[in-house]
């Protein structure tokens, strides 16, 4: 049995309220399969399940709100039989997959984390004809119901608080109470971040005539939709940067550093109406600059539109954000914990620079480093961000 | 051929389909776009994508920077379909 549990989504979520099951006991999910939806302050997060297996119970219904870490439910692994239980004869049993088909009950140990689940008397056992009768009128999964009658029986009450609260999730939360959610939760991860991250600050001016004509030129060939945009260069940078220098590329967790083998670079998006999400691009060192772009173009309308999926929010290993286009010259930014190092880039602008003992007029800007001080020291940050410059200088070699 | 108001209409969609807090009727055409819009550069690029896509006009990147107001995107577009520009 596998237990597939509410991921984490971000230092500063640690609870969702189950909004929307897309599977259902007997379905067959694959891994990666987004199979429910959970409301956070920041979006509707489409969690994806990492295993491959065949859906045996949904334990928490729709309209509860859960902790990260949560059972959300419960998997049969491939070949694996279900334990045993009375089930009801018609509609349910047509619905058995053959994978559940009845096993010796004492043959199965439970885990102590599935002992405790099975525990509490909101198991469901049998469902009354008339609450079903009930649930099919009201369109309520009677499978995800809580039943609270004689041996955990679904009765029409059952039902009927399901009905109510599925009915609130889809209420929606209006713009004003997700602008205060997300103020919220902004407020309790940017505070628990400079109460516990020692951050230092590093900015380098990097020339940027060189990553810019190269993108001048290759837009030019293009129609509109397949062009790209300078924020992509920069994140294939960081990340091939980032990869070279696992020091920034990482968690720091309980007391340690813990450094990430892959670069899920998170993306600072801003939201029209306020506050902002920070979701990451997988794998981004691998990636060609045309998958990057379009990557990016999708993270940024569905992060707008209100719809992640959880890996998305849980995986980032550093983060880069970009206010060059609101006009200002560098970012000073806040690490998103448990993340190490953030970099940020300012507007590229023409400015008055010194090459080789002459004066010459140039379009740079600045790129700049937060990092923890905790998992890396100055000097490593200076290689690093000299590691960013130095990939900007060579387009070519980021397109790969 | 598009008329006038029907394009000015179909570029207003396309603009409040990228910022939807935007009141359509509160858009001056001769006032620069990005001072009345919160547009940074993907919502730009977004913009232009969906003016192709609607308009059936392709924008070449080097002529983003004569696009700076409501008007100067009309003109643009009426000036391509007049040329036979459009694709």
């Amino acid at each position: 049995m596998i237990e597939f549990t509410m991921p984490a989504l971000g230092a500063d979520m640690d609870e969702g309220t189950l909004n929307e099951w897309l599977v259902k006991p007997g379905d067959t999910v694959t891994r990666g399969q987004v199979v429910a939806i959970v409301e956070t302050t920041k979006a509707a997060v489409e969690v994806e399940c990492w295993h491959d297996g065949v859906i045996h119970e949904l334990i928490v219904p729709v309209g509860q709100t859960v902790a990260v870490g949560t059972v959300l439910a419960t998997l049969l692994e491939a070949g694996e039989a279900a334990p045993a239980r009375p089930r009801p004869s018609g509609r349910r049993a047509k619905k058995t997959h053959p994978a559940e088909t009845p096993a010796a009950p004492a043959a199965v140990v439970p885990t102590p984390a599935q002992a405790a689940a099975e525990t509490p008397p909101h198991r469901r056992r049998w469902v009354s004809p008339a609450a079903r009768r009930l649930a099919e009128s009201l369109e309520i999964d009677v499978d995800a119901v809580s039943g609270t009658g004689p041996q955990g029986a679904v009765t029409i009450h059952d039902v009927e608080h399901a009905a109510a609260s599925a009915k609130q999730p889809q209420t929606k939360p209006t713009a004003a109470d997700r602008a205060a959610g997300m103020r919220r939760s902004i407020a309790a991860a940017m505070s628990r971040s400079k109460r516990e991250i020692p951050h230092y600050y590093l900015m380098q001016e990097i020339r940027s005539e060189r990553a810019l004509a190269w993108l001048t030129a290759r837009n030019a060939d293009r129609p509109i939709t397949e062009r790209i945009l300078p924020a992509v260069l920069q994140l294939k940078a960081v990340a091939l940067a980032a990869q070279r220098f696992g020091d920034f590329n990482g968690f720091w967790r309980d007391d340690a550093y813990h450094a990430s083998g892959e670069v899920h670079v998170g993306v600072a998006i801003s939201l029209r109406g306020g506050g902002l999400v920070a979701p990451a691009i997988h794998d981004v060192a691998g990636k060609k600059v045309d998958d990057l772009m379009s990557d990016l173009m999708d993270l940024v309308a569905r992060a707008r539109a209100g719809s992640l999926r959880s890996s998305e929010m849980s995986d980032p290993t550093i983060t880069v954000t970009n206010l060059g286009d609101q006009g200002v010259d560098a970012v000073l930014g806040i690490i998103y914990p448990p993340q190490v190092a953030l970099v940020g880039f300012g507007k590229p602008a023409q400015r008055v620079c010194v090459v080789d003992g002459g004066i010459r007029v140039l379009t740079t800007m600045h790129a700049t480093l937060a990092a923890d001080h905790r998992a890396s020291d100055g000097h490593r940050g200076a290689l690093f961000l000299a590691a960013i410059d130095e990939l900007l200088q060579r387009p070519d070699d980021l397109e790969k | 051929m598009t008329s006038v108001e029907s394009l000015r209409a179909d570029i207003l969609s396309v603009l409040t389909t990228i910022a939807p807090e935007v009141d359509p009727g509160e858009i001056s055409d001769d006032e620069l776009l990005r001072d009345q819009v919160d547009l940074d550069s993907m919502d730009w690029l977004n913009f232009l994508v969906g003016i192709h896509k609607r308009l059936h006009v392709d924008i070449p990147e080097k002529d983003y920077a004569s696009l700076r107001t409501l008007a100067d995107v009309m003109r643009y577009i009426e000036q391509r379909h007049d040329n036979g520009a459009a694709q």
